[in-house]
């Protein structure tokens, strides 16, 4: 099959910057992000039903090759794009929720794993250091609660 | 007959439209969900038992002209993958029905728990069953939705922090497996897995090799495969206990199915072996050297869970009978065994009072049934001999020898140095949550807490609430023995695994189920 050279181009340029703006931190621009990749994606399959331009569904007399495009990618998409939907409304959600709860849609570092990286960094994640003891001893009042700690 | 096979799928999700109607009655709901999730036990038993006597089973939805419908396609392998994940999502389920009380105090929606928890089985049943890769984007996207529900349930914001991670890194997944399945669309003309089986073999060597690899990229995102499982020990251990049992148990494996079935189905020549071996090794070794630097048992569990992905990605790999029969014994192992220790994870949670390594200790004073519940799955997860856990990594590392090239060879001492360190973590749970003593931080920092929750005579932490986690112990243990039964129907597992296997080797055999007349 001969590919649509415009639609690729398009495509690909939509995908690029929907990843892009995926790799940002606030939710907004994440949802932005996948806006932009999936209406790439949506483009890459008009792409594989072949040349533009052709008849929809012909009804039962329609023979592929007698220039009836090809209707499956576009059930296909139609199925992608339902569920980019309900998708888009989740994050939604999700950054008006971020929003109440912290003031601001942007995703925080996991606390746990920072603390992993703060014994790493100081060569105390061995075994033989206790680090309860330690803790208490030396950093009184600056123990990093696993929960309920984000700034 | 065939029709028995839309039952799974459906089945849950007439269930989760009954118990979103039935929101407001909890004592109804929990009935009505329990019952349908019985049900499909019953049913992915006898498919187990109609696969293994008759061969694949084949339902084309709305009978369309062949190449062109959906497929369900139950062979030996998603049968018993259907019965594993049935069991689980039960008890898993029953777990929850008796912890909704601890859920209800923190203001959780349960009304919203069945439903979703029911169409989550009910896209994990579809992602088995998928006898084409759109339905299987459908079965995953499915899941993945209920999942989202569930990681972020009650909205708290350490919740939403982990669920937005989470939900980015699959969406990116499910953006690469939608280009995956436009350019396999537009190269092959078809979705259909038999029918692709036969036709990507036509296409050029490099073509095959592109979608292939992008084809395993998005499954080994969903199993958390080495380089892309940063996501997973970052936003499970936030979830609720039994929605984190139910992840770490069944939807990694989903990922680990997919990469099986596609593997061995569309891309026999198997070129891309040695990339799997690494990234199998990888896996395993850097995801254990994780869950030892980690002092907080959810954690190390999401480690040790991302670790032991690679065993089953080693048995791929190797692409033989010897070494695929491993990794299908070993998946329906741990699947079981995960479940269990990530549940025992919320008993200890619920009686200690924290999951963190710093703030636990005494339990086994206090809770010494605890203890067991914890200390046999944990054996098993790390192979001690007579255990299941054993018998699948004996069957693995038998794989690697066979297969004799060094880098099997390196796998196998890979396999065996990750066994040890997981015995080695799993100890570290065991002598610092059940063996020590109290430690003294636990109660310098919380100098008064409320009267239900001090038990004065050690003076430690702990929430009274035996009584009311009766039913909760009574589950573990359940699954507990489960996890032993394993071992003990280990034999007869074994060979059907090693059937599935061959199966699965035999792609002619598939083809001819699904597609009878031939297609071309």
């Amino acid at each position: 099959m001969n590919g649509n050279l415009t639609l690729i181009i398009v495509a690909g340029a939509l995908i690029a910057a929907g990843v892009y703006l995926l790799t940002e931190r606030a939710m907004t621009r994440i949802l932005l992000g996948v806006l932009l990749s999936s209406n790439g994606v949506a483009v890459l399959f008009l792409v594989a039903s072949g040349k533009a331009g052709r008849a929809p569904i012909l009804g039962a007399g329609g023979i592929a090759g007698t220039g009836m495009s090809d209707p499956l990618p576009q059930a296909m998409v139609l199925t992608a794009i339902v569920i980019t939907l309900g998708m888009v409304a989740f994050l939604l959600t999700m950054a008006y929720r971020s929003f109440q709860l912290n003031g601001h849609d942007e995703v925080q570092d996991d606390v746990e794993d920072a603390r992993i990286r703060r014994l790493a960094e100081e060569d105390e994640a061995s075994d033989s250091y206790d680090e309860s003891d330690h803790e208490i001893a030396d950093e009184e009042g600056k123990i990093i609660e696993p929960e309920g700690a984000d700034e | 007959m065939s029709n028995i096979l839309a039952l799974p799928v459906l089945l849950p999700l007439f269930g989760a439209a009954l118990t979103l109607v039935l929101g407001r009655l909890p004592r109804a709901q929990r009935a009505a969900s329990i019952s349908v999730l019985g049900v499909a036990v019953v049913i992915a038993a006898s498919l187990v038992y109609l696969t293994s006597t008759r061969g694949p089973i084949v339902l084309w939805v709305g009978d369309w002209p062949r190449p062109l419908g959906i497929a369900l396609v139950a062979d030996r392998l998603s049968a018993l993958m259907l019965l594993v994940s049935a069991v689980m999502t039960l008890s898993v389920l029953v777990f929850s029905v008796s912890s909704d009380r601890t859920e209800l105090q923190s203001r959780t929606p349960v009304s919203i728990f069945h439903p979703t928890f029911l169409v989550l089985s009910a896209g994990v049943t579809n992602a088995f069953l998928a006898g084409d890769l759109f339905n299987l984007f459908v079965g995953f996207e499915m899941l993945l939705f209920a999942s989202y529900v569930l990681i972020t349930l009650g909205g708290t914001g350490e919740r939403v922090r982990a669920g937005t991670t989470y939900l980015v890194v699959n969406l990116l997944s499910s953006t690469l497996f939608l280009i995956a399945l436009a350019v396999i669309y537009a190269a092959t003309g078809t979705v259909n897995l038999a029918h692709l089986s036969i036709r990507l073999g036509e296409l050029p060597g490099e073509l095959q090799a592109v979608l292939q690899f992008l084809l395993l990229i998005v499954f080994s995102i969903k199993a958390a495969v080495f380089p892309l499982s940063a996501w997973l020990p970052d936003s499970y251990p936030t979830a609720p206990a039994p929605v984190t049992a139910v992840f770490a148990g069944l939807l990694t494996k989903v990922g680990v199915y997919a990469i099986i079935r596609t593997q061995t189905l569309l891309f026999p020549d198997r070129h891309l072996s040695d990339l799997l071996m690494i990234a199998a090794l990888l896996t395993m070794i850097i995801g254990i050297l994780g869950a030892v630097a980690q002092t907080e048992i959810k954690r190390m569990l999401s480690f040790t869970l991302v670790s032991h992905i690679g065993y089953m990605i080693f048995g791929i790999a190797l692409a033989s009978q010897a070494g695929l029969a491993g990794a299908i014994f070993y998946t329906v192992h741990h699947i079981t065994i995960q479940t269990t220790l990530f549940l025992v994870a919320g008993l200890i949670e619920e009686r200690g009072g924290s999951t963190s390594l710093n703030d636990l200790g005494g339990l086994a004073g206090v809770a010494p049934v605890l203890g067991v519940l914890f200390f046999v799955p944990a054996m098993n997860l790390a192979g001690i001999p007579p255990l299941s856990g054993f018998i699948g990594k004996v069957g693995l590392l038998r794989g690697g020898i066979e297969n004799g090239g060094w880098l099997a060879y390196l796998l196998v001492a890979g396999g065996v140095l990750t066994s040890l360190l997981t015995l080695y973590a799993m100890a570290k749970i065991w002598n610092r949550a059940f063996w020590r003593s109290v430690p003294a931080s636990v109660r310098r920092r919380d100098p008064v807490p409320s009267s239900s929750e001090l038990d004065s005579s050690d003076g430690s932490v702990l929430i009274a609430t035996a009584t009311s986690s009766r039913t909760n112990v009574i589950t573990a243990g359940v699954l507990v023995a489960l996890g032993l039964g394993l071992t003990v129907v280990a034999g007869p597992l074994y060979q059907y695994a090693d059937r599935a296997a061959a199966d699965l080797l035999d792609t002619a055999h598939y083809i001819r189920a699904v597609l009878p007349q031939g297609v071309r």
